[in-house]
């Protein structure tokens, strides 16, 4: 794994997204500390322009300040980006093991289903669940989720056709392991950079997701996100442009992070790019 | 024309602009425009487009704009809601107020050519609204007969007086249709009639083209009654969908005047600004409308007066007005609107203050949680638009600082709608016309007889037996006095109640190129006729 950290750590761009993803780490961690109190309360009066020295990125207009509302507003992209990334991994992990395993009908069946939730546009279908249950931040990762799971499913599924005729499989056969360890310790471990790749994208697309929705009106009305923050100062462009820039801003770095990163790792763990990312 | 010449010194941006906003326009190029603009053609909008051009089939207010042009009432109404004439040219009430008598003008043709006669009238009255429009058939069941006296009297006998009936007179409530056009037809034969798409009215335009999703374009009706009207030869209400495509199409010309809906209220200070514009907020006395934070009494412990009380404190109306809806409307400081007869100017809301009403929750009872909250409530707020969402946001945040927690569910119009009528909330926002009077508009809110599942009734549940007396003496009063004496008495007992939190007198910013004269005249606004507007 030296190798791994050694060749991630001379890709400028992927320690660049580390860093900027690690403020907002720490940002949407220390949140209650970097910017005490409720975001949504007005803390100054209406449209303050930015770089003012009482709120430095201006308030918007019912006061509320622009500042606090992007580092409150990154613990919700944090949490959706994270958990509908991790439920939609254990689902397309689940299924793409599963198909590429078995194969035959399974592999059928399965590959069917996946494919009709690949057919429909996916932002469609997301504001469609969400329109359907109530906008609250537990209904937008289950929305995420079940739109992005499928290109896990495939991905999955073909590492495992590949790898369920190697040898050290076929040892392990042999050896009379059971299916379930040989899925779980022989496999899917070899499985995993793809899927590691995989998830840092879906992070970033997400995020972009929730603030698509919140921007449309249909994020969680009692959480503040930056998709709301953009949505909501959108009508007022012309006279507080700060309102929606900073969110704007603060979404555009963080998804550009996740997106650096997950390249970086991808060009770690791909031996036939070592040179890449150190020329 | 100085105008032309103006319009030619805008700069090419706005050229520009305006060459984008020509596109769904269909062919009409900005050349047109200017031709049009030559020959008295006044170029509006709509939004959104009516579904149908008859009143009484469709009410929402966008229809009621264009058809007002199409039709006619027997009266009008001036500012102070004084009746005008209209298709009536006088008009006598008997002394015991049960009597009405319309004269109607003489030499009055409809659209199609037929000339119009009192049965038109009696027919429009007795039967088409009767049957079409449940607002009027409340009142018009009040009526005993309706009978042609002669080609152009008609008398109207009451069961028993009712003052605000002289109000009921207006295109926008009762619009006089051709009887030969609906004879024989019953309530859902004339909703579906085929005639309803090429509306027959007496009014100063007719229908000319209709391109839906594009424009209306209404020509003069060159048998008008009122010799040398209209003043304009042609009325276009285009359909543009974009609200930043409307700002651009009334910078740059392309139109001329627009109407409620057209700018969204934090455009409009930039108009007010502007020597080319004129902003005119007056023109909706007819309609008064008033906005409110709703309460369901059902809901603890919102029955308690005090606490209501309380949560109207925690508000600040300026600043709801000034920095929400951009000076756009006034405080409420009456449940009956300063624009609705009757309003008592000397009663006054409790003063927003928050350490009052904190101390008032306290006095009920109503102690703190170990996090500050001492109770929780849901919050719908009302799915209208940018504005209304920060006014729930406001609302929230203001009720949080009491200690009152909303939680916020989002509906879209239909859910508001149904969970409204079926009392299924605990807050929400809602605002209501109040038709000029508060026996018309104000009374359904707060007497317990109108405690229904039916939305924009008595939904929050407030009963008072002493409010319920005074509204009926009130309805029942043929004398102004005593009617006004009633209403005082209720409006001091309302403010003490606070059966809802009264937020502001909602306005609809008219704003039209400084040119156009004699737009916003009456009580009704933009509804109007519009045969008097001309430019310069």
């Amino acid at each position: 794994m030296s190798g791994f950290w050694r060749r991630f750590a001379t890709n400028r761009g992927a320690v660049a997204g580390c860093v900027v993803f690690a403020l907002v780490l720490a940002m949407a961690a220390f949140a209650p500390w970097i910017a005490p109190g409720d975001p949504w309360s007005m803390a100054g009066p209406p449209r303050t322009d930015a770089f003012d020295p009482e709120h430095w990125l201006g308030t918007d207009m019912l006061g509320r300040d622009v500042w606090a509302t992007i580092v409150h507003g990154a613990r919700v992209s944090l949490l959706v980006g994270g958990g509908a990334t991790l439920a939609a991994v254990l689902i397309g992990v689940s299924i793409g093991a599963v198909a590429g395993y078995l194969g035959g009908v399974a592999d059928d069946l399965l590959m069917r289903f996946t494919e009709f939730f690949q057919s429909i546009p996916s932002f469609i279908l997301a504001l469609l669940i969400v329109a359907i249950f109530q906008p609250t931040v537990g209904s937008i990762v289950v929305a995420v989720a079940i739109v992005s799971w499928p290109p896990v499913a495939r991905v999955v599924r073909a590492e495992f056709m590949s790898l369920r005729s190697r040898e050290f499989v076929q040892a392990a056969v042999v050896l009379g392991q059971g299916t379930w360890t040989i899925v779980l310790r022989q496999i899917l471990p070899n499985a995993l950079s793809p899927i590691v790749v995989l998830s840092s994208f879906m992070v970033a697309t997400a995020i972009l997701l929730e603030a698509a929705l919140s921007f449309l009106g249909l994020g969680d009305p009692n959480v503040m996100s930056w998709g709301f923050m953009i949505g909501s100062g959108r009508s007022t462009i012309r006279i507080a442009w700060w309102t929606s820039v900073f969110p704007g801003i603060a979404l555009f770095l963080t998804v550009l992070s996740l997106n650096l990163i997950g390249e970086g790792i991808s060009d770690a763990l791909n031996p036939r790019l070592h040179e890449r990312g150190a020329a | 024309m100085t105008s032309r010449i103006a319009a030619s010194r805008r700069t090419v941006a706005k050229s520009v602009a305006a060459a984008l906003v020509a596109t769904p326009f269909g062919t009409m190029t900005r050349q047109a425009w200017a031709q049009a603009r030559r020959a008295g053609t006044l170029t509006t909008m709509i939004t959104p487009e009516p579904p149908i051009l008859v009143p009484g089939v469709n009410n929402q207010g966008p229809t009621l704009i264009v058809t007002g042009k199409i039709f006619e009432g027997l009266l009008t109404y001036n500012q102070k809601l004084e009746p005008q004439p209209g298709l009536a040219q006088s008009w006598s009430i008997d002394a015991a107020g049960t009597t009405y008598t319309f004269n109607l003008q003489t030499g009055v043709t409809w659209h199609d050519g037929k000339p119009f006669s009192a049965d038109d009238v009696v027919f429009s009255i007795m039967k088409f609204h009767m049957e079409l429009s449940p607002r009027s058939r409340a009142i018009f069941q009040r009526i005993d007969t309706c009978v042609a006296k002669d080609a152009q009297t008609v008398e109207i006998r009451l069961k028993a007086p009712f003052e605000p009936f002289i109000l009921m007179f207006d295109v926008t409530t009762c619009a006089i249709v051709a009887k030969h056009v609906y004879d024989g037809m019953d309530a859902a034969a004339m909703r579906n009639a085929p005639a309803n798409q090429t509306p027959n009215g007496t009014g100063p335009f007719k229908l000319a083209e209709w391109q839906r999703g594009n424009f209306i374009r209404l020509a003069k009706h060159d048998k008008y009654s009122q010799a040398g009207k209209p003043l304009l030869d042609e009325l276009i209400y285009r359909v543009i969908p974009d609200s930043n495509l409307r700002g651009v199409a009334l910078q740059t010309g392309q139109v001329q005047l627009a109407g409620p809906n057209d700018i969204e209220a934090f455009d409009v200070p930039r108009y007010q600004a502007d020597q080319n514009f004129k902003v005119d907020l007056d023109g909706w006395q007819y309609y008064g409308p008033l906005s409110w934070i709703e309460l369901n009494h059902r809901s603890k412990p919102l029955g308690d007066a005090r606490v209501r009380r309380a949560l109207s404190m925690a508000i600040d109306r300026n600043f709801v007005v000034q920095r929400l809806w951009f000076g756009v409307g006034k405080a409420a400081t009456s449940p009956i609107s300063s624009a609705t007869r009757f309003h008592d100017p000397s009663v006054r809301l409790e003063a927003f203050s928050e350490q009052a009403a904190n101390a008032l929750l306290d006095e009920a009872g109503l102690r703190r949680g170990a996090d500050g909250t001492r109770f929780e409530l849901k919050f719908m707020g009302l799915p209208y638009g940018e504005i209304w969402n920060r006014l729930g946001e406001y609302i929230r945040q203001q009720f949080g600082k009491l200690g009152v927690r909303l939680v916020a569910e989002s509906v879209d119009a239909g859910t508001w709608a149904r969970k409204l009528a079926e009392w299924d909330y605990d807050v929400t926002v809602n605002f209501v016309y109040q038709w000029g009077d508060p026996t018309l508009g104000v009374e359904r809110t707060y007497v317990s007889t109108n405690i229904q599942k039916i939305a924009f009734t008595n939904t929050g549940g407030y009963a008072n037996p002493r409010v319920d007396e005074l509204f009926k003496v009130a309805r029942e009063s043929q004398s102004a006095d005593a009617r006004r004496a009633a209403f005082a008495e209720v409006q001091k007992i309302l403010v003490q109640d606070m059966p809802q939190l009264w937020l502001m007198e909602l306005a609809f910013p008219t704003i039209h190129d400084r040119r156009l004269r004699n737009v916003i005249t009456g009580g009704t606004g933009v509804h109007a006729g519009f045969a008097d507007v001309s430019f310069g």
